[in-house]
């Protein structure tokens, strides 16, 4: 388990009670009481910890290494049964950008959705999540797919942006995400997103425009992230901090704001303590989402999915 | 720092400059240093005469180099930022726009209008690069928005021109969704076969790119524009290597497929005409 630097303490207390078991262990005396203590004051102080962590803590929890990633969710939902699905019959199958079918509770859902590397070569081969043009342009395949055999579609996001690579530029990558996002205004079946990691700019809204669109509780999605926010507007790293807070990023800022659907609620500690509880959790969303969409007529889904963005704004005018 | 400011600076670098031309009276190209009449640079729409450098300008010079006699009815020319986020970071947002608006004279960062372009009634939504680089809020958005409500209550072609540093990072998730506000409004615009010409001009980047300014039925650009998605600064720091030259160019973005066609200011009037006429001309 990695711990966060604001995860000190519980990382203290736990190591304590490793020390404790295998005294324990070796001498064969019972510390059942002691171990259960320590417990208690675990969950306590994970409870206190993660009831007041900051914007920028909750930037910290959502890149957690031990977080688990889209392909994780797919599967899992999916019970066994995903098929992953490749390519954008264009240039190559990016590994930044995955999906498939998979039948969730008998009916079958298209994911689709940006993975980050679960180890250090993979990592490598999927840019840490950063999708190349042909990545959004696979996603908008698989989509159109689903569209054509009126399957519902389910996007995950966990990405800090997409790729800013030279290619990517020759490929389009601007081209690439408006016309996901265009397409996905009038695709005529459900599309539920949730943001499991990270949200970040148009690399996540490319794949990000749902009938519903939920955040898990210790993620962030904006425009920008914090650091990059901070080097520019206050032409330092250092301010990351404050970044986060005035960015209002985290679910409840976006919940507040009007700006998604619902707050998706995570294990204590974070979605990786208890993986499976996060699957449950957004497996459950997921299929209530389905059951009140999937008796819209496309026509009425789509419009309304419009007027849905289209609210998204505050100005003045006088 | 607006286009006649720059036109001052570049002419007061020089005393000796200075005391033969009058502030203002002279334009010196800030890529060749040609020195022309500011009149005669004006009438050539703001292209330098010698090496055709394309000056930027903003919402004010496409209107007068686009509708007939300079005549034009502004739509929506009260909406103004409302700070949504409350936005404070080195100063507050409050103070930056209060700033732009002084320094511009516009409420934000993009002016729309109808009139008639060459006798025929057209929208355009351009934007304006000295309010806090052309960024996208949800001011922004919402001239898009209104300029595509009247294109499809009158039926009228719809042209935006682009130059945008990209997202209004001071309002964050707002500034986001205008992505999508954009462009699902254009996709609305679509569904009735009303045409939508996208301008591309110097610079064109971020989500102004991954959104509105791609979608055109047609993509043009004015020559040797900076268009992409990511900065070239940031493709640099990726790539860990030089750039190859002319990158991101209105150029390479043309040869790599994304753009249709390359047109100078001087020819962007007539094209526009044309190419409306051919696109309006079987459509009820
Ligand atoms: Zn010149």
């Amino acid at each position: 388990m990695n711990y966060l630097d604001f995860e000190e303490p519980l990382r203290q207390l736990t190591e304590e009670r490793e020390r404790m078991a295998e005294l324990a262990a070796s001498t064969g005396i019972s510390a059942a009481d002691t171990l259960q203590s320590i417990d208690e004051k675990i969950e306590q102080l994970t409870r206190d910890i993660y009831s007041q962590l900051t914007a920028w803590q909750k930037v910290q929890v959502s890149r957690h290494p031990d977080r688990p990633y889209v392909l994780a969710y797919m599967t899992a939902l999916s019970e066994g049964s995903f098929i992953e699905l490749h390519g954008d019959r264009g240039v190559k199958d990016d590994k930044a950008m995955v999906g498939g079918l998979g039948m969730v509770e008998g009916q079958p859902v298209m994911f689709v959705g940006q993975q980050k590397g679960i180890n250090a070569k993979m990592r490598m081969i999927r840019r840490f999540g950063m999708a190349n043009p042909e990545g959004y342009r696979k996603a908008l395949r698989l989509m159109r797919l689903a569209e054509k055999f009126n399957i519902p579609v389910c996007c995950l996001i966990d990405t800090p942006g997409a790729y800013p690579g030279l290619e990517a530029e020759e490929r389009g990558q601007g081209e690439a995400i408006a016309r996901n996002i265009y397409e996905m205004f009038g695709l005529r079946v459900p599309i539920v997103v949730f943001i499991i990691g990270e949200g970040a700019s148009g690399g996540a809204l490319g794949i990000g425009v749902g009938d519903r669109v939920y955040m898990l509780q210790y993620t962030w999605y904006s425009v920008i992230s914090p650091e990059s926010c901070s080097s520019i507007l206050w032409r330092s790293w250092d301010f990351k901090e404050k970044a986060a807070e005035a960015l209002k990023l985290t679910a409840d800022d976006m919940l507040a704001l009007g700006l998604v659907d619902g707050v998706v609620p995570e294990p204590l500690g974070g979605a990786h303590r208890k993986p499976e509880e996060a699957f449950a959790q957004v497996k459950k969303t997921l299929l209530e989402a389905l059951q009140d969409l999937r008796r819209i007529k496309p026509e009425k889904l789509v419009a309304q999915r419009r007027e849905k963005f289209l609210k998204m704004a505050v100005y003045l005018e006088k | 720092m607006s286009w006649f400011k720059r036109q001052k600076s570049g002419i007061l670098t020089s005393t000796e400059e200075k005391k033969e031309t009058p502030e203002g009276l002279w334009h010196k190209c800030s890529r060749c240093k040609y020195i022309c009449l500011s009149e005669e640079h004006a009438a050539n729409l703001w292209v330098c005469p010698e090496c055709q450098f394309h000056d930027r300008i903003g919402s004010a010079q496409y209107f007068k180099i686009l509708f007939d006699d300079n005549k034009y009815t502004v739509i929506a020319p009260n909406l103004q930022s409302a700070d949504p986020l409350n936005f404070k970071d080195t100063k507050p947002y409050k103070d930056r726009l209060r700033q732009a608006m002084e320094s511009t004279g516009l409420k934000d960062a993009m002016e729309a209008a109808y009139g008639k372009l060459s006798g025929k009634p057209v929208t355009i939504a351009c934007m304006d690069f000295e309010f806090i680089g052309g960024s996208m809020g949800s001011v922004v958005g919402e001239k898009i928005v209104r300029s595509v409500d009247h294109c499809l209550r009158y039926k009228k072609p719809l042209i935006i021109i682009s130059k945008s540093g990209g997202a209004r990072m001071m309002e964050a998730p707002f500034s986001l969704m205008q992505m999508a506000r954009t462009s699902a409004k254009l996709k609305e615009l679509a569904e009735k076969h009303i045409p939508y010409i996208s301008v591309l001009t110097n610079p064109t980047t971020g989500g102004v790119t991954a959104s509105f300014a791609m979608l055109g039925d047609l993509n043009i650009a004015e020559p040797e524009a900076l268009i992409g998605f990511a900065g070239p600064r940031v493709v640099k720091e990726t790539i860990k290597r030089d750039l190859p030259e002319g990158f991101q160019t209105s150029e390479f973005v043309l040869e790599t497929g994304f753009l249709d066609k390359i047109v100078p200011r001087k020819q962007l009037k007539p094209f526009l005409h044309e190419v409306l006429t051919m696109l309006t001309a079987n459509v009820k």
